[in-house]
């Protein structure tokens, strides 16, 4: 008994040792955060449009309408890093052709209408969020994020964060090059 | 050349380290005093060369020497010389030089001060030292060369982090590994000792000051980190729980509890085994710690440059001495007899409780640190274990510990009488109640486990002034009689009771400034005015001045209360252009009662509210007590250390303790 009881301490240590070593694993990136939804289905959501603004709500059904990828985008009028990545993402509406959606997240309509109209509105649909429902299904951290669903409704690619810079536009057109050739290749 | 002679020295010193490993060892086994002797010399010199090495990169430092990478990466010509110096343990490979400076140090200090010491323990501990020594010298030579050129040399050099120019972070790292690195000497005597298969009360009088020397500097440079973290990083805490704290605090815990057991090994002869397995897990924490630090493998906010092939070698390094010394302690700890044998209540029982506590807590936090890693390699599942994890599983372990604490020094040695003690104390522990109580109601209330807390500390602190003065017989003898018995007591029980009484103190400070802090977050433009625990801070605007290397954005807050003024405060950003990033410059109006903490973060954005600024305003209460019970921790440990006994206490191995000494095999 007392010859195990010595031996217990070094039994512990190989048990965290086989751990640590798991750990050091070069691929293995511990600050990286994934999303419990990539390559899930889009979480099922219904929510009216933004009065006002003239684009009709966002439900989970529109996202598979076409066939074709789009793009998710959660926003809101109090978040200053929206109103900075509002102008990249409106120029990849008008110069990629890229499907955006809006969820207005969390923010009074008619802030968000003024918001808008004084930024101009790049969204196909906006599905108004108040009570953040959506958002929680959606499983965001913060506004903004942003993501690429593919036309089956599977979510292929998550942002979080701007889409600001360089750096981050690029993580961006790529994922929805990739997504648009995996699509192409499958039909 | 000065960098050549640097690789040079340190080459030497793999080489006398190689030696020290084997010759002592044999000559300890077959009784060859001059091959015991050899540790001596070649202790002596690895100090002595590893110095001269680590003096060759603080030079290349001191004179900006950009065509050495590690000084290139880490210095720029503009920097105050205080932190060029600073500079040489900043990075990765340096530090690992001090580290390993330090190591050769204390096996240098055992050779020289150890005079007492039986020459074939002190051979086989300074040749258990050098494995270590082998180990982390190669590391350091094959994998991280801290002279590495550097061709072509750049005009000048990266800067070090601007967050890291502090005074007090300049010399928390060193301290912090005289701390780490010191319970290295204290694990070399365990294997020594195991190795002999002889573990009496005179081993524990050799191996004490070496422990309270190691838990000494490591108090203080957690204490020191830890105030750097409340007073630059301008969070408003002084404790996170990040990994890395945490990697510092477990060695320091186990120590603590080495500490104590050591007495119980040293006074009567008994947990000696237990003793042994401390001496080497406090150390395996350690390195622990430093294989964390360095291999990037768990998040946190401190990290070194992170490279996966000097984590598998700092892993392998762990896996020898750790497994090592774990496989040596099954084997030969069943052999060691306990001696002294003693009563459910008595000193010992009492300081048996303060291990299994202090373990316990160590467990929990070592659990909460890896649990990330565990559940990620098991599930997948990525998750952080933050402050309340710790909080909640932490402080109950720690308040019958402190319980426990305030009556361990009435306890006598064998058994004592538990009537006897608790007639003495309960006036004492209904008092603290009662102070615990009459705070909860002042502050209108508080959380459950802060009053309860609150009342341990009391507790803890009358407790400890009531056995100091019981020992001079304060109030029950003539005055004289107790100022001639203060003069008298023994170093030692002055440094118990000056370190239990700085936890209590220490204890009020963390209390205060977790359940009674207030914060405040909010905008603010010119003119505007904030109240916060009684203070009112008007904001007056933020001007942009120039310092050495920097450009700063100082703010000013014109405090009063209740209309009269207090004080006025000037927190700053500060943007360092060659590093090109951002420090926070805290403004603390700092008293015994409270620190009220202002700290600016960003300028709102231009178009959204002109001239508005984020302002972030804390009021900690008792903060600063924190820091003076570091302090009185640290002087405790430093009046125990000069303790006559372990300073001249010839220990007399064969009328010290024979009936307990254990033969040999």
């Amino acid at each position: 008994m007392k010859r195990l009881l010595v031996a217990l301490p070094l039994l512990i240590v190989i048990v965290i040792g086989g751990f640590l070593l798991w750990g050091l694993n070069p691929e293995r990136d511990p600050n990286a955060i994934p999303s419990v939804l990539i390559s899930q289905p889009a979480p099922e959501f219904d929510l009216p449009p933004l009065e006002g603004i003239g684009v009709p709500g966002l439900a989970r059904s529109d996202l598979t309408e076409t066939g074709e990828p789009v793009v998710v985008n959660v926003f809101a009028s109090w978040c200053v890093p929206c109103r900075a990545e509002h102008a990249e993402l409106t120029r990849m509406v008008r110069d990629d052709g890229v499907r955006l959606m809006g969820i207005n997240y969390k923010d009074k309509p008619k802030d968000a209408l003024r918001w808008l109209n004084n930024l101009g509105n790049p969204y196909e649909r906006i599905g108004t969020d108040l009570d953040g429902r959506a958002g929680i299904e959606w499983g965001i951290s913060g506004v903004p994020e942003t993501f690429i669903v593919d036309g089956s409704g599977t979510v292929l690619y998550r942002y979080v964060g701007p889409v600001v810079g360089d750096e981050a536009v690029e993580k961006l057109s790529t994922a929805l090059a990739q997504v648009r050739a995996n699509a192409g290749a499958g039909s | 050349m000065t960098p050549e002679i640097g690789v040079f020295a340190l080459a030497l010193a793999l080489g006398l380290a190689l030696v020290q490993s084997i010759l002592p060892m044999i000559g300890a086994a077959r009784n060859n005093a001059l091959w015991m002797g050899s540790a001596k010399a070649t202790a002596i010199g690895q100090t002595v060369f590893i110095g001269l090495s680590f003096a060759a990169l603080m030079r290349s430092f001191v004179v900006s020497d950009f065509t050495v990478r590690n000084v290139a990466e880490n210095s720029h010509s503009l920097k105050p010389m205080l932190f060029k110096i600073a500079g040489t343990w900043g990075s990765h490979e340096g530090s690992l030089l001090l580290w390993v400076l330090i190591l050769a140090a204390f096996g240098g200090g055992v050779a020289v001060f150890g005079r007492n010491i039986p020459d074939a323990l002190k051979a086989r501990t300074l040749a258990a030292q050098a494995w270590i020594s082998v180990g982390f010298l190669s590391f350091l030579l094959l994998t991280s060369n801290p002279f590495e050129r550097l061709y072509p040399p750049p005009i000048d050099g990266n800067d070090l982090n601007p967050l890291l120019q502090d005074v007090g972070l300049a010399m928390h790292p060193p301290l912090l590994y005289v701390g780490y690195v010191g319970f290295s000497i204290v694990f070399s005597f365990a294997v020594a000792a195991l190795i002999e298969g002889r573990v009496d009360a005179a081993w524990a009088r050799w191996v004490r000051p070496w422990t309270l020397a190691a838990w000494i500097s490591l108090t203080a440079g957690i204490a020191l980190g830890s105030w750097w973290a409340y007073y630059e990083l301008g969070w408003g805490g002084w404790w996170f729980w990040d990994p890395v704290e945490n990697v510092s605090f477990m060695p320091w815990l186990l120590g603590t509890a080495l500490l104590h057991s050591a007495i119980v090994t040293e006074k009567r002869g008994a947990f000696k085994s237990w003793t042994i397995l401390l001496a080497i897990l406090t150390f395996s924490l350690s390195l622990l710690g430093t294989f964390i630090v360095r291999s990037g493998l768990l998040t946190s906010v401190h990290a070194f440059a992170v490279d996966p092939e000097r984590g598998v070698y700092i892993l392998a390094l762990l896996g020898l001495s750790i497994g090592g010394s774990l496989t040596l302690y099954a084997w030969r700890a069943p052999e060691m007899e306990s001696g002294g044998v003693f009563a459910p209540v008595s000193r010992e029982a009492g300081l048996l409780i303060n291990n299994l506590l202090l373990g316990v807590a160590t467990a929990t936090v070592l659990f909460g640190t890896l649990y990330p890693l565990f559940l990620e390699a098991i599930t997948g599942d990525k998750i952080s274990v933050g402050p309340p994890f710790f909080n909640a599983s932490f402080v109950p372990i720690m308040l019958p510990l402190v319980f426990v604490m305030g009556f361990g020094p009435f306890l006598s040695w064998k058994r004592a009488d538990l009537r006897g003690v608790l007639q003495r104390l309960w006036g004492l522990l209904l008092l603290s109640f009662a102070a615990a109580a009459i705070v909860w109601y002042l502050t209108t209330g508080g959380p459950l486990l802060a009053v309860l807390s609150l009342a341990m500390a009391f507790w803890l602190f009358l407790a400890t002034l009531r056995e100091w003065a019981g020992r001079i017989r304060l109030l029950e003898a003539p005055f004289a009689e107790s100022v001639r018995r203060a003069n008298g007591l023994p170093r030692a029980s002055y440094g118990m009771t000056v370190a239990h009484l700085g936890l209590a103190i220490a204890m009020f400070g963390f209390i205060g400034s977790s359940a009674w802090k207030s914060e405040q977050v909010v905008f603010v433009s010119p003119g505007n005015e904030i109240g916060i625990a009684g203070f009112d801070v008007r904001f007056d605007g933020v001007e942009r001045r120039q310092g050495p290397n920097y450009l700063a954005d100082v703010g000013t807050l014109v405090v009063t209360r209740d209309g009269k003024p207090v004080t006025t405060l000037f927190p700053e950003r500060r943007f360092y252009p060659v590093a090109e990033s951002n420090t926070t410059e805290s403004a603390i109006r700092s008293t015994l009662a409270g620190d009220l903490y202002a700290s600016l973060a960003e300028p709102a954005a231009d178009d959204a509210k002109p001239g508005a600024w984020t302002l972030r305003i804390l009021y900690e209460p008792l903060v600063n007590f924190i820091w003076l019970g570091s302090a009185m921790l640290v002087l405790g440990g430093g009046l125990s250390l000069s303790d006559r006994r372990l300073r001249i206490g010839a220990p007399r191995r064969s009328t010290a303790a024979p009936a307990n000494a254990t033969p040999a095999e």
